[in-house]
């Protein structure tokens, strides 16, 4: 079996982000840059199952600047046998990654693409479902736990009411929520092998527009500064007051 | 006049949709998934006594969908699963959790857990929006469309096993106008459900969690808030041992009054609640309960 597992290169997501100066871009000052978390579940998720059905190969994927090796190190160190940096500065969304991702998957012919829910940066949320619909495979996503039998995902998802259960016929897209797993620690000896592991760069394979672009951020609206109470009664007065309750 | 197909997984979500396709302007189809009762809009009603696997009905979405301008729905899960699938079929641009629309092309939304808002703009035929509508105000539209039964193909793909199930009877998070929500010093499912649920049923509200509570298994995955939980705007939002990461917060900033109570001063919470109580919750929360009660019985 195959596992192909796409890999964003985000802000670490406990930095705090902000606006740059320009308006075009967000920044955040002295973070490091990581795997996206949903990302890092999806590999994880790629290991175990390696570690229960067998012979597994998985391959992690990035699009995006030459700095994205640095993630798919980390791919490496956590598992993977091999990566593939698809290496271009072109404005990307969605739509370009999701037709990127589709060549690959082409040429590749992995059982299961398994990724993250949305990148926790741009939050775009869709990349998954858009590859499934190019693709005509069936897919599940937000994971909270999988299981591969016989050529089958069993998988269960969150919802809006709670969790289901569902089954779909390989090759699928499944995308991960934070609850699938907790992402090993990696240890120095994965990250030496790493080293030695292949890491293929190559050009795209479309030429594909971006039918999304930026055209600026601001900062989130701030909720003006509230008030201190200093005991219950006087919550209860000031929420009273409002026509809170 | 643009043409509008609003999407719909409930009965109540075209009404509460008025505002927003007000604002983006264009004739109001309502494609209605789940049973749906009459409405102001001219509504497709598929009817499905449950909504299938977004698999396998996009491809039927996907042949109604392409005659419109637009695609929307209300941001929920359930929404994003199938009009991200949609887009796929359609090679159109999708814009999730819209808050703003600043021209026909043009929309804004959160990113970065909130930490800023993008403007984004699109290009192409079609365009699919899914929305917040805390940010659209706006009163219900006025009369009664027309209702056209169909049957909407389901195709193979993915298949449910085991439906999820809305447990208890206390208001859905999305819809909730009152909100109590807990963090990890609960410590026990039954405190978090007596602390927490005790002040959220005399106030006849929701229970909410952050995702310390629902991983340590004290809250269940459902109730979590935030920017991988459920995006809510209540009328009034109390948050009871909540440090307030920027993942809660994201969850929570259209929240019109936030409450918090939390032993430490220093907690980011107490950034952005109106009303701040530096208290232990095991004892402030309970007597606020009783302080709630007794005016209940007062009035
Ligand atoms: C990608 C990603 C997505 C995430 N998504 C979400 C999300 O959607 N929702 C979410 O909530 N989190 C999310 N998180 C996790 C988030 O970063 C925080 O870890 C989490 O919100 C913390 O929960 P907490 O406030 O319950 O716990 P803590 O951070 O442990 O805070 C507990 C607070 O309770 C106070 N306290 C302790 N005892 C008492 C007492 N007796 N009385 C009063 N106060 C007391 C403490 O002072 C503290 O401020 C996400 C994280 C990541 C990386
Ligand atoms: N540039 C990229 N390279 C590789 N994978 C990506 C890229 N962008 C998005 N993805 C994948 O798509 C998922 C959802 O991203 P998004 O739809 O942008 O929120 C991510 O979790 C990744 O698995």
């Amino acid at each position: 079996m195959k596992i192909l597992v796409p890999i964003k290169r985000v802000f670490d997501p406990y930095a705090k982000v902000t606006v740059a100066a320009d308006g075009l871009s967000l920044e955040a000052l002295g973070a490091k840059f990581e795997i996206n978390p949903f990302d890092e579940i999806a590999m994880e998720a790629a290991v175990q199952i390696r570690e229960a059905t067998g012979s597994v190969e998985i391959i992690a994927v990035s699009i995006g600047g030459s700095e994205g090796e640095e993630q798919l190190r980390k791919a490496l160190a956590m598992g993977a046998d091999s990566a593939i940096l698809v290496e271009t500065n072109d404005p990307l969304d969605s739509r370009v990654v999701a037709a990127e991702l589709e060549a690959l998957v082409r040429e590749l012919s992995p059982d299961i693409v398994l990724m993250g829910k949305l990148a926790t940066d741009g939050e775009g949320n869709q990349t998954g479902p858009r590859l499934a619909a190019r693709l005509g495979w069936p897919q599940a996503t937000l994971l909270s736990s999988l299981s591969i039998v016989g050529g089958v995902a069993k998988v269960r998802r969150e919802t809006d009411l709670g969790e289901e259960a569902v089954e779909l016929n390989l090759p699928a897209v499944l995308t991960t929520d934070l609850r699938l797993n907790e992402p090993r620690y990696i240890a120095l000896p994965g990250i030496i092998k790493a080293r030695s592991k292949p890491l293929e760069r190559r050009a795209r394979a479309t030429s594909i527009q971006p039918h999304s672009v930026t055209v600026g951020y601001a900062s989130a609206p701030t909720r003006p500064a509230g008030q201190r109470v200093n005991s219950v009664s006087e919550l209860v007065a000031g929420l009273n007051a409002r026509g809170a309750i | 006049m643009p043409k509008i197909l609003l999407i719909t997984f409930g009965p109540s979500e075209a009404a509460v949709a008025s505002g927003f396709v007000a604002k983006l302007g264009g004739d109001v189809t309502v494609l209605a998934l789940a049973a749906t009762g009459p409405s102001a809009y001219n509504v497709l009603d598929a009817g499905f006594s449950e909504i299938p696997p977004s698999d396998t009905i996009s491809t039927g979405v996907a042949d109604i969908a392409r005659d419109y301008d637009y695609v929307a729905a209300v941001s929920s899960l359930a929404a994003k699963d199938l009009l991200a699938r949609l887009a796929g079929h359609l090679d159109w641009p999708l814009v999730n959790d819209v808050t703003a629309i600043s021209g026909t092309k043009e929309f804004q939304h959160p990113v970065a857990a909130g930490a800023a808002v993008e403007t984004v703009r699109v290009a192409g035929d079609g365009v699919i929006l899914t929305f917040r509508p805390a940010a659209f105000p706006g009163s219900p539209a006025g009369g009664v469309g027309t209702t056209e039964a169909i049957s909407l193909a389901v195709s193979s793909g993915s298949r449910r096993t085991e439906a999820a199930a809305k447990s208890g009877t206390r208001p859905d998070l999305a819809q909730a106008k009152v909100i109590v929500s807990g963090g990890r010093p609960l410590q026990t499912a039954d405190k978090f459900e007596q602390i927490i649920g005790g002040l959220a049923d005399a106030l006849g509200g929701a229970v909410g969690a952050t995702r310390a509570a629902v991983d340590s298994g004290i809250a269940s995955n459902e109730l979590q808030v935030g920017q991988t939980g459920k995006i809510v705007a209540p009328d009034l939002y109390i948050a009871a041992g909540i440090s307030g990461s920027t993942q809660h917060l994201a969850g929570i900033k259209d929240s019109k009054v936030i409450v918090a109570i939390n032993k430490d001063p220093g907690a980011p919470i107490f950034e952005v609640a109106d009303f701040g109580l530096v208290a232990d919750l095991f004892e402030a929360v309970p007597e606020l309960t009783a302080q709630i009660r007794q005016r209940a019985v007062a009035q």
